[in-house]
């Protein structure tokens, strides 16, 4: 075994990314399996995986899962820098600064299921706004946005309560434990 | 399925924001039906356009050609040239129109019809 010559040091930081950012991609990859009956609906599986890091490390390292799970999945599907890319990208950015947003509701009225329905419809709208701009510079793709409207409410309610699910069981810290 | 048990993860704002995005939806389903950009069917006098009627409702509309009163027909999703003075009739032997971007041109008249879709430049695109 040759040893490469340079050797980056990955902080705890870098692991645990890695691992949820592994965790989505995989998510992604099986997503992309599952027939859909419209081009472009998907149920944002990999958004589970986002609203889980950002509930328990916060909205940095949920930015850095999600974008590595755009360019890495991308890849793995072969739709790197095609224009499906730039769509989850628009996608991604807009529910992530929507996320950025939405993590400030007073969690004692909004949990993971508000941020993953208002992630939802950011993500239709920011794919929407490229889609538009660019790549189908037309008003009839204005016709499908009850459907990605329609989906992302439905996706988008059983993500988050995927989310919520996954989250229950986090070990609680210490002071905590004494609350019912 | 333990529908119940998922009923507890949502908090009251959550249902507020459930609701609200479900009235947007609720609020967007017409477009599906009939807004966005219709479908129309353009009818031009020598380039220039003199019409431009939906295909959501059928109607018959004369226009002035060259040689005299043409006559387009439209119904939902279709138009046609019902009737030109031309001496060989070929926009009105063309038949209906369904697709974007068919025409019928009565040159003699000096007109054309043509049907504008809702899918301009890309065939299909990959998500």
């Amino acid at each position: 075994m040759t040893l490469s010559p340079i050797e980056l040091a990955p902080s705890a930081d870098d692991h645990r990314i890695a691992r949820y950012a592994a965790a989505a991609i995989a998510l992604s990859v099986v997503e992309a399996a599952i027939p859909m009956p419209l081009p472009g609906v998907k149920p944002g599986l990999a958004n589970i995986i986002t609203l889980v890091v950002l509930a328990r490390y916060g909205w940095r390292d949920a930015v850095w899962v999600s974008l590595l799970r755009v360019v890495a999945g991308s890849l793995l599907v072969g739709q790197f820098l095609a224009p499906g890319f730039f769509l989850s990208l628009a996608g991604a950015l807009a529910s992530l600064v929507a996320l950025g947003c939405a993590m400030h509701l007073p969690g004692r009225w909004f949990g993971p299921v508000s941020q993953s329905l208002i992630a939802a419809f950011a993500h239709i709208a920011g794919q929407l706004a490229v889609a538009r701009l660019w790549l189908v510079p037309h008003d009839g793709l204005l016709y499908l946005v009850p459907f990605f409207a329609l989906a992302a409410l439905l996706f988008g309610l059983a993500n988050g309560l995927a989310a919520a699910q996954l989250l229950e069981p986090a070990p609680q810290p210490k002071e905590n434990l004494g609350h019912p | 399925m333990r529908v119940k048990s998922f009923l507890r993860f949502m908090k009251p704002g959550d249902w507020a924001v459930l609701l609200l995005l479900a009235a947007v939806t609720a609020a967007l389903a017409p477009v599906a039906f009939t807004g966005g950009a219709a479908e129309k069917a353009v009818v031009r006098r020598d380039g220039v356009v003199v019409a431009e009627l939906p295909l959501t409702q059928a109607r018959r509309v004369e226009v002035q050609g060259a040689l005299g009163t043409s006559v387009i027909e439209v119904q939902p999703g279709r138009a046609r040239v019902a009737a030109d003075p031309g001496p060989r009739q070929y926009c009105v032997r063309q038949g209906w129109l369904t697709q974007p971007n068919a025409i019928a041109i009565c040159a003699p008249s000096h007109l054309s019809l043509s049907i504008v879709g809702r899918s301009a430049g890309h065939d299909s695109l990959a998500y």
